[in-house]
């Protein structure tokens, strides 16, 4: 994963297509689209960190980009704060409450972490859904106020808005990548590989787990505050589980625990469903058996799959001796085989 | 007092429904280790085909059932080969994903063969009686005798017979069981008909009272999940005792507390118990 993103290449590649798009296709369906799906990637990197580094499955980030989404909501329809203030107040009241939640969840493991992540994220949704004075109840919130300008820069057009969601997705990817290429990342890294090995060398995992949940929940609310005022009116739905499960498709599909795999996932996902659009309520007819084939076959998806072909043939062409080639292999698959055996 | 006892039979009541369900759970967890999410779909599936059955041909109630505890069983089964049995040295994040795959496959399935609507199931046992001065349908009290009856069996079968005890020696050690000669790939595929069986039954028990939907799976398996947890992962009289402790509470709590909230109840049961003790309540393996 690390000489993916070696190849600067991709990412330049990648920022350039993104920013030159609405000049090739301006049309403003597919712009709703694109933001729509960059809006997911970020809470689906949110998801990564968590679940990909450091292999505590959350499910329960649904809700957070749920409480995200509301903060920003209320706060935009109930008082007349500046909307980045709200913004960044919706982060942090998310924060807050992912770290309380996390302080709890976190002394579980495995099976129970997904159990009480997914409890908890139930929770969250029947609070929405019944707290009928605050929320809105099923009605909803309507009225959330869009971006409001920065100096000359406004937000007004979906052109604008692409723009907005754009920057704050490679403001994610940035993040991401220096958090994994840092000794925190090495950190979240270690615990995922084995945590009774990691407190060995004298990593404390209660803080650093803490700190990944936090982060997690962190940019799940920044996905949620951004949807609040994109799409500009929120319902109980965002935070009900079926989000979740659609989050965890566009991770596994594009690579869980790679820095790509995200936005490989969710940008394939969405351009099938837009193309697959008579099967919408059918679409987990082919997703649901996708996620379990992947799981089986191709564990660390579309973006592992490329990486493991390209060790392959880089091995076989500078044909090096085995034992280095078994070293890149190593660092790809070493934490699969340790979860096996832990 | 009235309703305190009309509330307390409806704790019962539920609480076999959810216990039928935890048992399946249990049992598959016992075995393989595997929280099995995809478990919701084969309680909801059961009850469509008993419904299908009783629709389409006019089969009797309990012969339809009997097919649905068949079908379902058979899908467990094929649900073990073809999904858990490739991922068993996996990491164990692989089979939760896994699951979830095919519960949203399974959900999809339902709702392209059946529609959305949501259906009633009609029972040949509606008529209201009289019992110590509370007033039940038939169909309720069919649902306490009938999973009393299935749980009793199921003592039965995993404490006398050979096969049964098979599955309680995989669960206390895989390994173990191997090298005492069991074909543990058997044992498996039996412990997912059992545990597909025991969902059907409480589906097509508890339809008669409850609606049939695609998403009828959802509430009733993370209930499940909460009295697993409760009860020790694992553990069938855990299970069990989870079931009723979660009926009752659910039913006296949605009386004197709120029925708005009554859901809630069991998650936050779930998160107080998992905030004290992490490894739930009996952390013992095996049954």
């Amino acid at each position: 994963m690390v000489s993916l993103l070696k190849n600067k290449g991709w990412v330049i590649g990648f920022i350039i297509a993104a920013i030159l798009f609405p000049f090739v296709l301006s049309n403003d369906y597919f712009l709703h689209v694109l933001t729509l799906a960059f809006i997911w990637m970020i809470a689906v990197y949110g998801l990564n960190l968590l679940a990909g580094y450091t292999g505590y499955l959350s499910l329960a980030h649904a809700g957070f980009f749920a409480i995200g989404a509301y903060s920003l909501g209320l706060l935009s329809v109930n008082t007349d704060i500046n909307f980045w203030l709200a913004l960044l107040l919706a982060c942090l009241i998310t924060s807050a409450i992912g770290a309380v939640v996390g302080l709890v969840a976190l002394r579980t493991r495995e099976h129970f972490f997904a159990i009480y992540t997914l409890c908890v994220g139930y929770i969250i949704y029947l609070v929405i859904d019944k707290w009928d004075s605050l929320t809105g109840g099923v009605r909803g919130l309507i009225g959330i106020e869009s971006p409001s300008a920065i100096g000359p820069l406004t937000f007004e057009t979906p052109l604008s808005q692409y723009y907005l969601v754009l920057f704050f997705l490679l403001f994610t990817v940035l993040i991401m990548y220096r958090i994994v290429h840092s000794l925190t990342g090495r950190t979240f890294i270690a615990i995922r590989n084995s945590e009774d090995l990691a407190q060995t060398i004298g990593i404390s995992t209660m803080k650093n787990k803490l700190l990944v949940f936090v982060l997690s929940t962190f940019f799940a609310s920044l996905a949620g505050a951004l949807y609040a005022s994109f799409i500009r009116f929120i319902g109980p739905d965002i935070g009900y589980i079926t989000i979740i499960f659609d989050l965890l498709t566009y991770l596994i599909v594009g690579g869980i625990g790679t820095l790509a795999g995200p936005i490989v996932g969710t940008f394939l996902i969405v351009a099938v469903s837009q193309s697959l659009q008579f099967l919408q309520d059918y679409r987990m007819l082919i997703f649901g058996p996708l996620l379990t084939l992947l799981v089986i076959f191709y564990p660390r998806g579309i973006v592992g799959a490329y990486h493991d072909w390209r060790m392959k043939m880089a091995a076989r062409k500078r044909n090096r001796p085995q034992k280095e080639q078994r070293y890149f292999e190593a660092e790809t698959d070493e934490s699969e085989k340790k979860i096996k055996e832990g | 007092m009235d309703i305190l006892t009309q509330q307390l039979f409806n704790g019962l009541t539920i609480g076999s429904v959810y216990s039928l369900v935890a048992l399946g759970l249990t049992l598959v967890y016992g075995i393989l280790h595997i929280p099995n999410f995809a478990h919701g779909a084969l309680y909801m599936l059961g009850a469509y085909v008993t419904l299908t059955m009783m629709l389409l041909w006019g089969i009797h109630y309990w012969i339809a059932m009997a097919v649905s505890v068949l079908v379902v069983g058979l899908l467990g089964v094929l649900m073990d080969r073809l999904v858990f049995h490739p991922l068993r040295h996996a990491p164990p994040i692989h089979d939760k994903i896994a699951a979830i795959g095919m519960l949203l496959f399974l959900e999809a399935f339902a709702q392209l063969i059946w529609g959305a609507d949501y259906r009633t199931m009609e029972t040949p046992y509606g008529q209201v009686i009289d019992i110590f001065g509370m007033t039940a349908t038939t169909q309720r009290v069919l649902i306490n005798i009938g999973a009393i009856a299935v749980m009793i069996l199921l003592y039965l079968f995993l404490k006398k017979t050979y096969t049964g005890s098979t599955i309680i020696a995989m669960a206390q050690n895989r390994e173990g069981a191997q090298l005492v000669g069991i074909n543990t790939n058997r044992v498996a595929m039996l412990t997912f008909m059992i545990s597909g069986g025991l969902a059907a039954i409480a589906a097509s028990l508890s339809a008669p009272i409850n609606l049939v939907f695609p998403g009828m799976g959802h509430l009733v398996i993370l209930k499940a999940f909460v009295i697993i947890i409760l009860g020790g992962m694992g553990s069938v009289p855990g299970a069990i005792l989870g079931g009723y402790i979660l009926g009752f509470t659910e039913s006296l709590g949605a009386t004197y507390i709120s029925n708005d909230y009554k859901d809630i109840i069991a998650f936050l049961l779930l998160v107080v118990i998992l905030s004290i003790k992490p490894k739930g309540l009996f952390s013992r393996e095996g049954f």
